[in-house]
């Protein structure tokens, strides 16, 4: 039963991966590429790591794939806010037919 | 042209996930051959990004795909080395990416 759940993850994480890498060739825009490319990390990989720690349960492999899943959660949106904000600040145009930029507007 | 684009595209993926499922192959090589053209689509987006922080959300998520390969192949072989691998290579994605970031904007470190 636990095979079953962890290959599960594994295989929803490895769908996530590719649909994300699939938006990041298709989106017009770097901030829509963020947005799409983002959700291979929050539940890509972290879904992979998650199938580890439920295959191998509490031992030496099962902690460690935790630990990782844990640390990937809490830097993958620091590092796309940083990457959005300096790109902002760096002068790049968001697609002509974006709706608002608020951002922008408060400078 | 547009839709010419779309179509080729559309058959491209299309022929790759029928044929990882129809061939004969084992668990961990299906696994690693929806990676593969992954890593493909990421390395065209940093040959082809018009400007410089596309490239480096490419590279960034190149660094996550690889935690990837070392997820499966830990779930495939029960080795315990490619985890430790995997949180390395966390970390040092994490400051690379963040270091760039620093570098597209054009400031110092300390503010």
């Amino acid at each position: 039963m636990t095979e079953i759940i962890a290959y599960t993850l594994m295989g929803i994480g490895i769908l996530f991966d590719f649909i994300g890498c699939l938006g990041l060739i298709r989106l017009p825009d770097l901030y829509n590429r963020l947005h799409a490319s983002i959700k291979c990390v929050t539940f890509g990989t972290c879904g992979i790591m998650l199938g580890v720690f439920v295959k191998h349960g509490f031992s030496d492999i099962g902690i460690k794939a935790l630990v990782c899943a844990l640390f990937l959660l809490l830097t993958a949106p620091v590092s796309a806010h940083a990457i959005s904000r300096a790109a902002h600040l760096a002068g790049v145009k968001p697609w002509e037919k974006t709706v608002c930029d608020h951002y922008e507007k408060d400078k | 042209m547009r839709f010419l684009r779309w179509f080729l595209g559309l058959v491209i993926v299309v022929a790759v996930v029928y044929l990882n499922f129809r061939m004969e192959l084992s668990p961990m090589m299906r696994a690693i051959n929806l990676l593969i053209p992954s890593c493909f689509m990421c390395l065209w987006r940093i040959y082809k990004g018009p400007t410089p922080a596309d490239r480096i959300v490419a590279l960034d998520i190149i660094g996550i795909l690889i935690i990837g390969f070392c997820g499966i192949l830990s779930i495939f072989s029960n080795r315990v080395f490619y985890i430790e691998i995997a949180i390395a290579w966390a970390l040092q994605s994490f400051i690379a990416t963040i270091a760039l970031a620093k570098f597209l904007e054009g400031k110092d470190f300390d503010d």
